[in-house]
């Protein structure tokens, strides 16, 4: 019963936010296309035939950069920004007495602008494949779901990771500088810049033991069909997303005991 | 007898608040070392409204009006003290409680801006667990007592002001909600908006039998609306009671200003022991205490050959600010 409320309210903001973000449908365009540092990456690697150093062919290469660009695409999170702006201008307080927790307003939010993304990613891995014919390839289903299984799993926690930086608007006000802490090792250590695998085996060694290779290089390795532990992968994932979902209850919780409604 | 449906008692509210000295040398200052103090912006305040009452909450800017509403409707969190909303502690945001409440900022809005109001209005309606007929007849129920049509499927971006207040009041009652927290509603709204938007809180009040607690710096809106107001300075009750006896108490006389048939006839008034404000040529304006006025009047239509009379009420503006600038009115 409650699930069933819950998924009314859910898919009721997913509709609504969705005809909200086809209202911006060429900003979204402009950041669909905005995500191609992978494409740079690979041309980096395979003009300096790095590939070679990690024994990944060209095809294997330019296939995990694809990935990387399509997982990007539907798991780049913004939700510290968003709820930045609406702490620091009193926008939130609305939401706050209304029974339903404001994060799910971010969450439709990023869920309709994926859905927004879509169109515009195929049209980037179309003109992707036309200049790079020999990438071609067809995931089976399985690893297709899978691969969409774990994007949504790094989706989730890099929303409750955001979503636990935005919270410390409660009493920093400027959470999204902290944020800008986390961009650094997500940007390195994710996979977006370089497959994970091509680090020395010592920074290997404690990297995986953060969330970070689980947001890109996990489930791009997974789509593009290059070497992977499956079910370790995702139960590591599933395991960040329980470890998280407390921590930003908690912090919810007496983040709001701090809330002065600034701004209104 | 009406039930007691909000109960605060002995509540404070303290913010800590960062100062910092101009120019550079404060600057830097600020920088390694940031000066915080605590405020106490709401002192050990106790009041009760009872069900369908319509209150106002007067005072002067920063006076903590709104942090009360803020605190009632359990936006944050208070210092000190206790208050129970409908019977639920405001802060704990249970759902039933928030289901029973609503909260409407003048200058805060909650309709998506780039979507016509209409999506916002099923949005709320899915969150507050309304089914779509139900939600349809609210909204055309709600839309012909505000007088809305054509609007609800503008986006918000294009609204005037007005039209947006209207649709916000609407998102804001979908639920139907008994306890009303209006913060400044007709802040900007022109003369004929504030009008309409008060006549239809009189209307939601007398059809639903809600509670409304208001602040508005717009006199018109306390006196049309309210009975009773609570008056905070410097984040205490200054004053708890009737409007009318606030009045009466604060502006005793009223003033009468009497054109006489012939200037002979304002001279033998001027001299016949009346408190004369001023007098020019056969026109003379005299001040009478409230509880005399009729034996007054009567005595002068008998006595003094009058051409015309106008009593003149203070105006309730002035009166009011004398209020929101005095730490305490016994009546």
């Amino acid at each position: 019963m409650i699930s069933k409320l819950i998924n009314r309210k859910i898919f009721t903001l997913l509709k609504v936010q969705y005809s909200n973000m086809l209202e911006y449908r060429v900003e979204i365009a402009l950041w669909a296309i905005s995500g191609i540092i992978p494409f740079f990456m690979l041309n980096i690697w395979t003009n300096n035939n790095l590939n070679e150093s990690i024994n990944f062919s060209d095809v294997m290469l330019s296939r995990y950069f694809l990935c990387a660009f399509l997982v990007r695409q539907f798991s780049v999170v913004w939700v510290v920004f968003s709820f930045e702006e609406d702490s620091l201008m009193g926008k939130v307080s609305p939401y706050l007495i209304q029974p339903l927790n404001p994060f799910f307003r971010y969450f439709a939010q990023h869920l309709a602008e994926q859905i927004t993304r879509f169109p515009f990613a195929l049209i980037i891995a179309f003109f992707f494949f036309i200049l790079n014919p020999e990438s071609i390839w067809i995931p089976n289903l399985g690893i297709l779901f899978l691969s969409i299984i774990s994007t949504f799993l790094s989706f989730l926690i890099q929303f409750l990771i955001q979503s636990i930086v935005a919270c410390l608007c409660f009493w920093t006000e400027k959470a999204s500088s902290i944020e800008r802490l986390l961009f650094i090792p997500t940007l390195f250590l994710s996979g977006l810049l370089a497959p994970v695998v091509s680090f020395p085996e010592y920074v290997k060694s404690w990297i995986y033991l953060t969330p970070f290779p689980y947001l890109i290089d996990f489930p791009a390795n997974l789509l593009s069909g290059n070497k992977t532990n499956i079910s370790g992968g995702l139960s590591i994932q599933i395991l960040w997303i329980i470890l998280l979902f407390p921590l930003f209850k908690k912090i919810w919780s007496e983040g709001t005991k701090k809330y002065t409604a600034m701004g209104s | 007898m009406a039930q007691n449906i909000i109960a605060v008692k002995n509540l404070s509210k303290s913010f800590d608040i960062s100062s910092k000295e101009p120019g550079i040398k404060g600057t830097i200052k600020h920088f390694f070392r940031r000066q915080t103090k605590s405020v106490k912006v709401i002192k050990n305040i106790s009041f009760e409204i009872k069900e369908g009452e319509i209150v106002g909450f007067l005072g002067a800017n920063g006076a903590g009006k709104t942090t009360i509403l803020k605190m009632l409707c359990g936006l944050i969190y208070p210092s000190k003290g206790s208050i129970l909303v409908s019977g639920y502690l405001p802060f704990r945001r249970k759902e039933n409680f928030l289901k029973n409440i609503t909260l409407i900022m003048g200058q805060k809005q909650q309709l998506i801006w780039d979507l016509p109001p209409i999506e916002s209005f099923y949005l709320n309606a899915s969150i507050y667990d309304l089914d779509k007929f139900e939600a349809k007849r609210r909204i055309k129920k709600l839309s012909e007592m505000l007088e809305i049509d054509e609007e609800l499927f503008i986006p918000v971006r294009k609204l005037s002001l007005g039209q947006r207040m209207k649709s916000e009041l609407l998102a804001a009652l979908i639920h139907e909600p008994n306890i009303l927290f209006l913060d400044e509603p007709t802040l900007g709204l022109d003369i004929n908006a504030q009008r309409n938007l008060r006549k239809f809180l009189q209307k939601y009040n007398k059809e639903t039998n809600a509670t409304i607690c208001l602040t508005s710096h717009y006199m018109k809106d306390i006196t049309s609306l309210c009975k009773r107001v609570i008056c905070v300075h410097e984040g205490a009750i200054s004053y708890d009671g009737k409007l009318d006896l606030l009045l009466k108490k604060l502006s005793p006389v009223k003033e009468i200003l009497i054109v006489c048939r012939s200037e002979k006839d304002a001279i033998k008034l001027e001299n016949s022991g009346f408190n004369v404000k001023n007098k020019i040529k056969n026109e003379i304006t005299i001040k009478i205490e409230n509880n005399s006025i009729t034996s007054s009047l009567k005595n002068i239509l008998n006595n003094f050959d009058i051409e015309d009379l106008f009593i003149n009420e203070p105006p309730i503006d002035e009166i009011i600010g004398r209020v929101l600038i005095k730490k305490d009115y016994d009546i």
